[in-house]
């Protein structure tokens, strides 16, 4: 009968593991995607939608389902995109459209007329105007979306580069013959194992 | 000469037993100018004074184009808590506001006032001389460096009023006083303390007086034991023996830096990311020290610096009184030099200086050195990085005890988090590992880019957090309103199915009444009867 003494202890062990995972899962349930959430914490949350989705947090949704692939951010840049690979354990892809450099939208205030189109086309808020008065753009917020461009009537809006600040200026990677070496060989590097994926 | 240092060293117990980790020696054949008496520069035509000299919020100007300005009138007054006013350095007119370069390795430009000089050189007499200045509040004392303009001389531009506070929790036990100028070519602190003892005695006293310091050091380097002398004279003379005296160190670059001075002399080290008072310490430079002694007892702000100026293409290397704002071109003309399409200037030591893209920067609160050097001798200098060869000669001479080669090859690799790892942020550029570094690599650069991208990465992750917020807001306010909308047009349609059912039981009733009229008329004679 000694045999029966293990299958007991294990049943029972299994049993109060398993009440208590049951429990667990119930009173510490998580709400949301947390691999969602931290996707989206990698993402630049310009909600351009260059991505091909409304925003960032759905294309963050997409990638986690394995729906979206994961080199389709284009301000985030190769940094977003290794990002994204090391979370989701997939090879790293080369990034199909180059980002622009940093820009704002400028609205002409003498030819706006106040429509406020792109006050509800704008994802982050930062565009202020009353309807028949004319909208202005609270630079530091602006994401360079260009959402803002297509609903305007009057083609008002142009996308400005982002003034260089002194104190963001940050030195170079120096120009020694080496360190360009380097970076080539990097891109290269790059380069091949992009084309293997694609 | 060993004979006297030992002397001095026995007669005066002076020897440091202590000392920071790492540091090179150089050789002293590149102070040139060390013994010069410092001669003052002449005004120029036109001064130019950026509205940012220190570290900090930038100024505002208080003047505008076609004013007349006294010298140590302010012209921009201080922003923030973190800022200190700019002023004019010589009496004349406001002739322009306009974005100009400023001495910074960038060579970008900030908005500076530009001053036409008239000759006159009128004083402004806004600031009263305080000569009594232990009867003074601490208050007013404080705002009064404060309003003179007074940021760390030695080249870091730190707001010095920030320092010189007396907080109970955390008492400042030492005042040191850094008279260690360690960067190779450079003489001018070493000159002003042989030459204005007093004052800079007078400005620590008044240092002493206002965080209530129990002791105060003066830190000279052995290569500059004349100042020693002068200087323990100057404390004999002023009777101040017993609350201040002399340190003589063991010359070791990088020995002026705050961190580096504090562990030398006090034998503690600042934790990373602490200020000097975490130790019980406040350092500052002693051009700093005669720059408070000027704005107290004299009344002066801030409007000159004593400036080294050297370099292989300078006909006549010198120690220089500058006025702030004094165009570089000017005073390297003043100093012999002729040929401006064959040279490079430095701002700074050779160590820790930068290269100028442009030589016509003015000189600004920072300015402690311009060295102007033959093209061909910069060229020379530069070699071509080789690789590493784990020599490990970077890691003996860093003065934060870092490992600069796994640094370097993280910064290189984009590996900033690594890099962060390897405490990046500890790294004081000095630029010692890279003047060791026997493959040239340049080591420093490498870490100013990491630390630059590291920042960079910051302020996009913060950005993005905010639009984050923007966004989320704008989703939940969109809900909202179409939750409202849905609400309003739910309402609209009860009331309007209410309506609907509130007319189909009155045309009900209607009916109704009408199949019960006959009936009521019946009823009525029997009511009547």
């Amino acid at each position: 009968m000694d045999f029966l003494f293990p299958i007991i202890i294990f049943s029972l062990l299994a049993l109060v593991i398993g009440v208590g995972l049951a429990l667990a899962s119930r009173y510490f349930h998580v709400e949301g995607d947390p691999l969602a959430d931290t996707l989206d914490n990698l993402l630049p949350q310009t909600q351009c939608g260059q991505c091909g989705y409304p925003g960032c947090k759905p294309y963050a949704n997409a990638v986690a389902a394995h729906e979206a692939d994961i080199n389709h951010c284009v301000p985030g840049g190769e940094r977003t995109m290794l990002a994204i690979a090391d979370i989701m354990g997939v090879e790293p892809k080369t990034i199909e459209q180059e980002a622009t450099a940093p820009v704002v939208a400028y609205i002409r205030e003498d030819e706006c007329i106040g429509c406020t189109l792109c006050i509800k086309a704008c994802p982050v808020d930062c565009i202020i105007g009353a309807p028949k008065q004319f909208h202005t753009i609270i630079t530091d917020h602006c994401t360079g979306c260009t959402l803002c461009l297509e609903p305007c009537p009057v083609d008002c809006i142009d996308m400005i580069a982002t003034p260089e600040l002194l104190e963001h200026w940050s030195w170079p990677v120096p120009g020694t013959k080496r360190a360009l070496t380097g970076e080539q060989r990097k891109t290269q590097h790059e380069g091949v194992s992009g084309e293997k994926h694609v | 000469m060993f004979d006297l240092w030992d002397k001095i060293q026995q007669s005066l117990h002076l020897k440091s037993q202590r000392h920071f980790t790492g540091g090179i020696v150089h050789a002293r054949q590149y102070k040139i100018t060390a013994h010069q008496p410092i001669i003052t520069c002449p005004v120029p035509d036109v001064l130019i004074h950026p509205i940012k000299q220190h570290i900090g919020e930038p100024c505002e100007p208080l003047v505008k184009v076609g004013d007349r300005v006294l010298r140590g009138q302010m012209i921009a007054k201080a922003q923030g808590y973190l800022s200190v006013p700019v002023h004019a350095s010589t009496s004349g007119t406001v002739f322009k506001i306009e974005d100009h370069t400023i001495p910074h390795p960038s060579g970008m430009g900030l908005p500076s006032i530009f001053i036409k000089a008239d000759g006159l050189d009128e004083v402004d007499e806004s600031l009263h001389p305080l000569p009594n200045y232990r009867s003074v509040d601490a208050v007013e004392l404080r705002e009064r460096i404060r309003n003179a303009g007074i940021a760390g001389l030695g080249g870091a531009v730190f707001p010095t009023f920030i320092k010189l506070v007396h907080d109970h929790h955390n008492p400042v036990e030492t005042v040191i006083l850094n008279g260690i100028e360690c960067e190779p070519w450079l003489t001018n602190d070493h000159q002003l303390m042989v030459e204005k003892a007093h004052e800079i005695i007078s400005g620590m006293d008044i240092v002493l007086h206002l965080v209530e310091a129990k002791q105060g050091i003066i830190a000279i380097e052995d290569n500059t034991l004349d100042a020693v002398e002068v200087m323990q004279k100057a404390l004999v003379d002023m009777g101040l023996t017993e609350l201040i005296r002399v340190q003589v160190l063991p010359t070791k670059y990088p020995q002026g830096g705050e961190k580096q001075l504090i562990q030398a002399i006090t034998g503690k080290e600042v934790p990373a990311g602490r200020l000097p008072l975490h130790v019980g310490v406040v350092s500052f430079n002693v051009g700093t020290s005669k720059a408070i002694y000027d704005a107290v007892c004299l009344g002066e702000a801030l409007t000159e610096r004593i400036i080294t100026v050297s370099g292989d293409i300078v006909e006549k290397p010198a120690n220089m009184v500058v006025r702030l704002g004094t165009s570089m071109r000017f005073l390297l003309s003043e100093c012999g030099v002729a040929d401006f399409d064959n040279l490079k200037i430095i701002h700074g030591g050779p160590m820790m200086g930068e290269l100028m893209s442009s030589i016509d920067v003015p000189v600004v609160k920072a300015s402690n050195g311009i060295l102007a050097m033959q093209r061909q001798t910069i060229m020379q200098a530069h070699h071509e990085e080789e690789p590493c060869i784990r020599c490990g000669d970077c890691g003996d001479v860093c003065p934060a005890a870092l490992i600069p080669n796994l640094l370097a090859k993280h910064c290189k690799e984009d590996q900033f988090e690594r890099a962060e790892d390897y405490q990046l942020f500890d790294c004081i550029e000095c630029g010692a590992c890279s003047y060791v570094c026997p493959s040239h690599i340049p080591l420093v650069h490498y870490f100013r880019y990491g630390k630059g991208q590291v920042a960079q990465i910051q302020r996009e992750k913060t950005f993005a957090e905010e639009s984050r917020m923007r966004s989320d807001k704008r989703d939940a306010r969109l809900a909202q309103e179409l939750a409202e909308k849905e609400e309003k047009r739910r309402i609209a349609q009860e009331k309007k199915e209410a309506r609907a059912k509130a007319l189909a039981e009155q045309e009900a009733k209607k009916a109704a009444e009408e199949v019960d009229a006959p009936k009521t008329i019946e009823n009525k004679p029997e009511e009547t009867s």
